[in-house]
């Protein structure tokens, strides 16, 4: 009893207390969280998975801001219902430059990790002005207001940049370019050869159908480029998950 | 220590409830801490779930080591269950899919079993990929048709459906997708002429009009609608261009939408599904929205 019966002495200790709580308490995470930064099989290694375009990223800003993702994930769980409904599980790599990732775990609305090409571009504008005009079931907000407001991209190079701070492996061209990839990815007429160059399989038009670059053409790119990344002929999965 | 089997369930492990337990000391406005041992059921729940974790640790896979986690004696994984799990439903449905995708799809209505399976997974289909665009009831939706109804934009036998919902409509991914379009006849005719065809059109659909103006519109009509849309504007399924002579409408049939249809024109896309879909899934969905009522 004598090991036990010292803990008077902690007790009485403030500051030691703390000190070894907090020691005690960061044993969970250091178990939990470290070993994915050092572990191989974290993130798979696949093909396709590439950074954001300027276009893609100021959209998923917009996603981000409207606060999309409290009623929609973007994770598709190894479950053979969800796989039947929403198409192949999600892989970490294709979230390892989403920062911060926007996975969700409440899901009012259906999952979006997959939702690019399954819709037209045409019934996205419509069901963002007015969801309950295609799908009367529904409850989703509307978000005309997105085709109204114009986004000027005074800001991307320092998005681009912020990103790079976190590990996006922007390139120095890609930054530079960023301004006029993102005016040249919603102009169907625009040279797209250098923007498809330093992002593959962008998807480059006039989303919205209407003049100028609006957070609806924005929000479209980003939800056309979801899940539809990843090669998924170099995808082995691992037999340790 | 031994423990009398009577006394595991007592609430309290002190051996004689009578004797005062052990004091700590502490004392604060007369309340007493006093130094009581714990339950022993809670005592024994805790030693058996610290068992449990161990042999879970063993059992399962869990601990971080260099390259990667310990794989645990099961050898479990969640990625193998699933696909067993994928495995053993697409196995179960195996017979049928492959009869159904071998079958000509003219034949498949007559077969009662093939047609059983095909309609009740190709609700379940339509419900996922189909019902966004075309309600979940297939009523369809403002720019996209109902499918219930027996008027057909590119048409309504089951090949023709088959075609559609494999290739899409005006998917420019796919080369094989159905494609027309209908143009901006803002740039390419004058707003009078715009206005003159639009009155064309209600007279042609039997709604109220202008009879000058349709007068003038019909004119109109001849030279720039009625080579997709027929002289007497009941459409071509070659072209995917719709009745417009009709009570049934896309896109609505008043005069302010009709006028707004020729002046900016229209371009719904229907995605391929080849890709998303298998082609027993394909066959699955066209047999059932062919046989919801307009099926030809």
């Amino acid at each position: 009893m004598s090991f036990l019966s010292k803990h008077k002495g902690l007790e009485r200790h403030a500051t030691l207390l703390l000190i070894l709580s907090f020691l005690v308490v960061s044993v969970g995470g250091i178990v939990e969280i470290v070993p994915l930064f050092y572990l191989e099989n974290t993130i798979e290694k696949v093909k396709g998975v590439r950074p954001y375009s300027p276009l893609e990223l100021a959209g998923r800003d917009i996603y981000i801001r409207e606060g999309c993702y409290v009623c929609h994930s973007q994770m598709i769980r190894p479950l053979r219902d969800e796989i039947e409904r929403y198409g192949h599980y999600s892989l970490a790599a294709e979230s390892m430059y989403d920062h911060p990732f926007q996975w969700g775990s409440k899901r009012t609305g259906p999952d979006l990790a997959r939702v690019g090409g399954r819709y037209s571009d045409e019934w996205h504008v419509l069901h963002f002005e007015n969801p309950q005009a295609v799908v009367p079931e529904s409850i989703m907000p509307k978000y005309g207001f997105l085709a109204e407001r114009i986004v000027e991209p005074d800001f991307i190079q320092s998005l681009l940049r912020t990103h790079r701070l976190v590990g996006v492996p922007y390139t120095d061209e890609m930054i530079e370019n960023a301004a006029s990839d993102f005016a040249v990815q919603a102009d169907e007429d625009a040279d797209h050869e250098e923007l498809v160059a330093r992002y593959p399989k962008a998807q480059a038009r006039n989303f919205d159908g209407r003049a100028g670059i609006s957070e609806m053409d924005a929000i479209i790119a980003y939800m056309q480029i979801l899940g539809t990344l990843v090669d998924f002929s170099t995808f082995t999965p691992d037999e340790n998950r | 220590m031994r423990i009398e089997p009577k006394r595991i369930w007592k609430m309290s492990g002190n051996p004689d409830r009578d004797q005062e337990p052990e004091f700590t000391g502490h004392e604060w406005d007369g309340i007493r801490e006093c130094n009581n041992p714990l339950p022993r059921w809670w005592l024994w729940t805790l030693y058996a779930t610290i068992a449990w974790g161990v042999g879970y640790m063993v059992a399962y896979p869990a601990l971080p080591l260099i390259e990667r986690a310990t794989p645990g004696i099961l050898g479990y994984s969640t990625r193998a269950e699933l696909a067993e799990d994928l495995e053993v439903a697409s196995a179960a449905n195996a017979p049928l899919d492959d009869r159904l995708v071998a079958t000509n799809l003219n034949e498949i209505a007559s077969l009662t079993d093939l047609r059983e399976y095909a309609i009740r997974g190709g609700a379940a289909v339509f419900r996922n990929y189909c019902s966004q665009c075309h309600g979940s009831g297939a009523g369809g939706a403002f720019g996209y048709p109902n499918l219930l109804d027996d008027d057909w934009i590119w048409g309504g036998d089951i090949e023709a459906i088959h075609f559609s919902v494999s290739h899409g409509i005006r998917d420019d991914g796919d080369a094989d997708s159905r494609y027309s379009e209908m143009p901006a006849f803002t740039e390419l005719i004058e707003s009078d002429e715009i206005d003159n065809v639009t009155e064309f059109v209600l007279k042609l659909s039997n709604q109220d009009h202008d009879p000058k103006m349709a007068g003038l519109g019909a004119t109109v009509f001849e030279e720039q609608c009625s080579i997709c849309h027929g002289e007497e504007g009941r459409g071509d399924r070659e072209q995917g261009s719709p009745n417009v002579a009709d009570a049934i409408w896309i896109y609505g049939g008043d005069r302010e939408t009709v006028r707004q249809t020729i002046a900016n024109g229209r371009f719904t896309v229907m995605p391929s599904w080849r890709e998303r879909l298998t082609e027993s899934q394909i066959r699955q969905v066209s047999v059932y929205v062919h046989q919801l009522g307009g099926g030809e």
